[in-house]
Formats: C-alpha cells, structure tokens, sequence
C-alpha cells in the first residue's frame, strides 16, 4: 500500500495538472465507504439489536414503564397462541400457493414471449407493468374488482362466488399471482435467451421429440434462475403486508392475517404489546433465514449437477 | 472463408441481393412452426389484455361520472368526467336544497365548481390528498438523489479497491434489504419518537436513504464494474488525481447506470407503504397510506381512489417503458445483467 500510494504522489507531483494536496487511496476509500455503512448500520443494525433485547422484555411504549426483562416468556406465550399460529398458517399457505402459482404462471409465459415476434417487445412491457405498482394502491383497486355489485364480477351470473366474503385466501393469492408472475417471467426469459440454440439443434440431430428438448435442455437451463425467482418471491411472500393491508387488512375477521399483518396490529392497534411483536419480528426473521439457506443449499447443488 | 473472386461472383448473381446475416434455421421456417409461431403471437396478445384488464378498470373507474362509478352491474358505456379527481383534491360537501338555486346562479364560479355543481356539491378547499402527494414527492426525491450520492461512492470504492472483508460487506447490505420492514420499524419508531423524528421529513428522508441506499450500492456497483478499470488507469498515468479519474472518468461513463438505479430507487420511495403508515401521522404522511384511508369519509368515493391510483400509477407505467431493459437488473439488484 505504502509503495502504492508513493508512486501516485511521485506521478502527480511531476503532473503540471495537479493543483491540491491530493487524497490518499485509503482516505478514499473509507471517504467513499463509511457513510453508506454508518447509515446501513444505524437504520438496519441498532434496530435489529434494540429489537433482539425488546423480544425479552415486557414493554408497551404506549405507557411510561421501561421495558422489564423477562427471559424467553415472549416465546413462550406466543408458541402457545392459537391466534399465532394461525397466522403463521396464513403465511405459510399464502406464500405457497401464490409463489407456486406464480411460477408455473411465469414460466409459461416466458414460454410464450420468449421467441421474438412483431410486437413481443411492447407486449412484454405491457405484462411487467403490474410488478412495478405500489402493492397497497394495486390490493385496493383489486377490491374493487372484486366487490360484487360494481366490479369486474358484478358482470358475471350472480351464482358466481363472493370472491373477498368467501375466499379472501385466494383473492389475496390471485391478486398477488396477477402482481408478480411478470417477475417470474422475467428471470426465466433471461434464463431461455442465454441457452444456446446448438443445443437445440444437436437434439433435433439425435431425434430428441420436443417433449424431451423441454425436460433435457429447456427446464434444467432455466432452474438456476427460477429458483431465484422462487426464492425473492417467497422471501416476500413470508414479509406479506403492503397487499394485504389494501386488498383485505386481514380480514374478514383475522381470515388473511399474514404474520406482517397481526404484528402491525400487535402493535399500532389497541392496547400496543411491543416486546411481544418484537419476538414475534424475530420469529418470522428467523423463518426467513431458515428458508433462504435452505434455497441456496438447493441451488449450490443444482449447479454443481 | 476465403472464397476464390469468380465463386463469390457467381454466388453475388444468383443468391439472394443482401447478405443474410444471420442463418434461418430449416425447422423455423415449416409449416409447422409458423403455425406454433401464430399461436404464441395469439397467446401473448390474451395474455397481455388480461393482465391489463384490471389497469383498464381502475383508468375507467377514474374517469366515471359519480354515479356511474358505483352502478351495479357496472357500465361499460359512459361518458367521461371529473368528479373522481375533483373528489380526491377537493373537499366537497352537498349544498343543501334551498340553497341549490342561488347557488346555481352565481356567475363568479370556477371550472372546478361547475363541476362539483353538476353533482349538487360545492368545493370546501383542497383535501388533504394534495398535501400528502407533495409530501410523497419531497420525500422520494430528496432521499432517492442522496442514496444515489451516497451508493456510487460507495460502489465506487468495492468495485475499485481491494477492501478487508469486501464480499462480506455487500452481502451485508445485501440483506438489509431482507429484513421484514415490521421488525425493524419497532425500535426505529421508539427512537424516532424518543429524538422527535416521528412524523417528520427529514426522519423519512434517511430512513428511505437506507432503505435505498443497499440497493442503490449494489445496482451501481454492476454498472461501475463493467467500466474497464484501464481508462482511470490511463487518466491517473496522465497526472489525474483519483477525484478527478471518478469524476471525469466514472462518471460520464456510468450516467444510464445513474439514471436507471435513481429511477428504481425513487419508485421504491414512491411505492412504499408500510414504513410510511407507521412512522408518520399527519404532518409527514405520504401518499400510499393516505389512499386506503379515503374509504371511510362519507361512504367509499372509488371514484376518488381510482383516481388516486390512476395518479399513482401513470408516472410507473411511463417509468416501466423508459427502463424496459433494465428491469431484470433491478428487480434482481444487478446480480443478472442481460
């Protein structure tokens, strides 16, 4: 390091265009660095820490009592709330349902839009339009797609269901299916358009039928990216707040209650119990570690194979 | 390919009069294939209207007549109007029945209360919407230039040095990014609350700086490392300083990569919801979660909620054509570039 920034000083100093004591390297470099990180650090890390100690204590920031340490009490209570884990159950059929739906949905529509034609360009934008929307504006206008009377339903024959009275789970999945596929969709057209087309070619050679190019070459070159996809979207999905606040705000009753949901409620409704949702914050934190590391242990040995 | 004068002369008459370019596999262009090809063409189209069906409800929801926003079953056919978006910036109430008449017969009327006229209504003043929708706009903007700022350094620096640690650092901030907003919002809320940053911009602005700051990183350190390192190289050979390579250098270099990571980050900004309903009231509010809270007054205006969206989602939409080929890079922050 030393020689280095000696022979940028010997340069400079023989350069008629230098007019300032320049700055080291290392100057720059923590320069340029350290804002970011301090900033990352306070609006990310502190809160994670305060978090972690507020998950063993008994608080309620709308009174004037400190936080009391209680050891693992939280967890306790909260592992023996029905209520709990109901809307883990929520979450996890939620997430499920819509992350799979969205991948066969995105997939096949990369299918569909991944060899060029007049006009592919422009349609493709069109379908990625939805992803790019604010998911609390996009559940609230989907309610109004859904309210029987003057919705979209409202023209179909009335035997038709009450879609957000008597499915709230899958309004919530088809909303959020419609919002991202074109996510999906995305990552495997990227996947289809960088497989080489002598792969192809050499199967028609070897009289491969169009079912075994798709199993043999299609499906194993777009996994890597699916399973991104897959793996963004159920991070996401287990986060499940800014949709369903729009579309349902967890109702009827605590039917679509995700995990985000009934902690917002914890907290900013009723009587607030905040060192219980912060335990319930580190539970979730913990779900989405847990299924984050088992995706990229799957998708380490995919790529090996 | 070397081919003799008198072969490429032969094949200059009697083959096709512009070179081909690029070789038409045999299997494209059967039969078989062109019907396959019409069919995804079909399939695309159909896609892409159903997907944009709800778009075009919500667009015509916005531009319905007051009573025709909430017919059952609802109209196809109307003609268009303004009460949707008269409805979202003003606040209006009915003109009692006596008075209907002497208020019709005032001349001195604006556009906006001729309108209003047209339901029986007359304007109390701006809602709280416009307020809200500068808030929104002062917020993104201020917060997306200083992540912006704040990420090419940053990017600048891991893409250009050897820094201790470097891979974990941006995994690092990587997964800040992973963090479900409600964990984090707890305490952020009680110190906010404790510093008198509760409601305020200045308090949103940095948080979305964060918010938007792992990403901004990331995205620009792509587009930084696609820059040969030779060019600053030469310039510091030249008797640049490093400042000077960065700035006269980098910079010109990486301007689509600086406009696309500003246009994303001031999307997430504008889009954000969760952070907004819990750290601001009324002051510092922004505009997605002020728009579900217009269900309540006096019955639900979707004719105002529509327009609210619609609003909302123009400036998206035109976003959406203007980064089409950047899109993959930043819904992935920059990990597939294509």
């Amino acid at each position: 390091m030393a020689t280095a920034s000696s022979t940028t000083t010997a340069a400079s100093a023989a350069s008629p265009m230098q007019h300032r004591s320049q700055l080291s390297d290392k100057t720059i470099q923590r320069l340029f660095i350290l804002p970011t990180l301090i900033l990352l650090i306070t609006w990310n890390v502190v809160p994670l820490f305060s978090s972690l100690f507020l998950a063993f204590t008994h608080y309620s920031h709308s009174g004037m009592a400190a936080p009391v340490w209680i050891g693992t009490q939280n967890f306790s209570t909260l592992l023996a709330n029905d209520t709990v884990w109901h809307s883990f159950a929520v979450t996890g059929k939620y997430a499920l349902l819509s992350v799979s739906l969205q991948a066969i949905v995105g997939f096949a529509l990369a299918m569909i839009l991944h060899e060029k034609f007049k006009g592919s360009g422009l349609l493709t934008t069109l379908i990625l339009v939805p992803m790019m929307l604010s998911p609390v504006v996009v559940g609230l206008f989907w309610k109004l797609i859904y309210n029987p009377l003057y919705g979209i339903f409202g023209l179909l024959p009335r035997s038709f269901p009450v879609m957000l009275e008597k499915q709230p789970m899958w309004s919530v999945v088809i909303t959020d299916v419609w919002m991202w596929s074109p996510f999906v969709m995305l990552l495997c057209l990227s996947g289809l358009r960088a497989i080489p087309d002598y792969l192809y070619e050499a199967a028609e050679i070897d009289r491969a039928s169009a079912w075994q190019q798709f199993w043999k070459i299609t499906l194993p070159s777009v996994m890597p990216l699916l399973m991104l996809a897959i793996l963004f979207r159920t991070i996401e999905a287990i986060k499940a707040f800014d949709l369903v606040m729009g579309l349902t705000g967890g109702g009827p009753g605590n039917a679509t209650e995700t995990v985000s949901v009934g902690l917002f409620r914890m907290v900013f409704q009723g009587q607030p119990r905040t060192g219980l949702a912060s335990a319930l914050g580190y539970m979730v934190l913990i779900v989405i570690i847990g299924i984050s590391n088992v995706y990229i242990w799957y998708l380490n040995r995919i790529k090996e194979s | 390919m070397a081919i003799a004068p008198a072969r490429a002369e032969s094949f200059a008459a009697t083959g096709p009069a512009e070179p081909v370019v690029e070789s038409v596999r045999v299997d494209q262009i059967m039969p078989q294939a062109k019907a396959t090809k019409k069919a995804r063409m079909i399939l695309a189209v159909i896609t892409a209207i159903v997907m944009l069906i709800p778009v075009y409800w919500m667009a015509t929801t916005a531009i319905k007549p007051r009573p025709d926003a909430v017919s059952a079953p609802p109209k196809i056919f109307f003609t268009p109007s303004l009460d949707g978006f008269i409805g979202l910036f003003f606040d209006r109430s009915q003109i009692a029945p006596g008075e209907l008449e002497k208020y019709k017969e005032r001349t001195d009327l604006s556009f906006v209360e001729q309108q209003a006229l047209i339901r029986g209504m007359k304007i109390l003043g701006p809602s709280k919407y416009v307020g809200r929708l500068v808030n929104s706009v002062i917020i993104s903007f201020t917060s997306t230039a200083l992540a912006v700022f704040l990420g090419l350094l940053a990017a600048y620096a891991f893409s250009r040095y050897e820094i201790p640690g470097e891979n974990d650092w941006l995994f690092f901030i990587l997964s800040t990014r992973m963090l479900p907003p409600v964990v984090v919002t707890i305490p952020i809320f009680l110190w906010y609350r404790a510093l008198g940053l509760y409601d305020t911009h200045f308090g949103m602005i940095l948080l979305y700086t964060a918010f938007n700051l792992s990403f901004a990183v990331w995205l620009l350190k792509g587009f930084i490392d696609e820059i040969p390192k030779e060019y600053e190289e030469a310039a510091l050979v030249d008797g640049y300083s490093r400042m000077q390579a960065f700035r006269k250098i980098v910079l010109p270099q990486c301007v689509t990569g600086i406009a696309a990571t500003a246009v994303f980050s001031l999307i997430f900004s504008w889009n954000e919801y969760a952070f907004a309903l819990m750290l601001t009231g009324d002051k510092a509010r922004t505009a997605p979660p002020s728009i579900p809270s217009m269900l309540g007054v006096g019955g639900i205006e979707w004719g105002s909620i529509a327009a609210g969206s619609l609003l909302f989602l123009i400036p998206v939409v035109i976003v959406t054509f203007a980064l089409r080929n950047y899109l993959l890079r930043g819904v992935t922050f920059g990990a597939i570039r294509q």
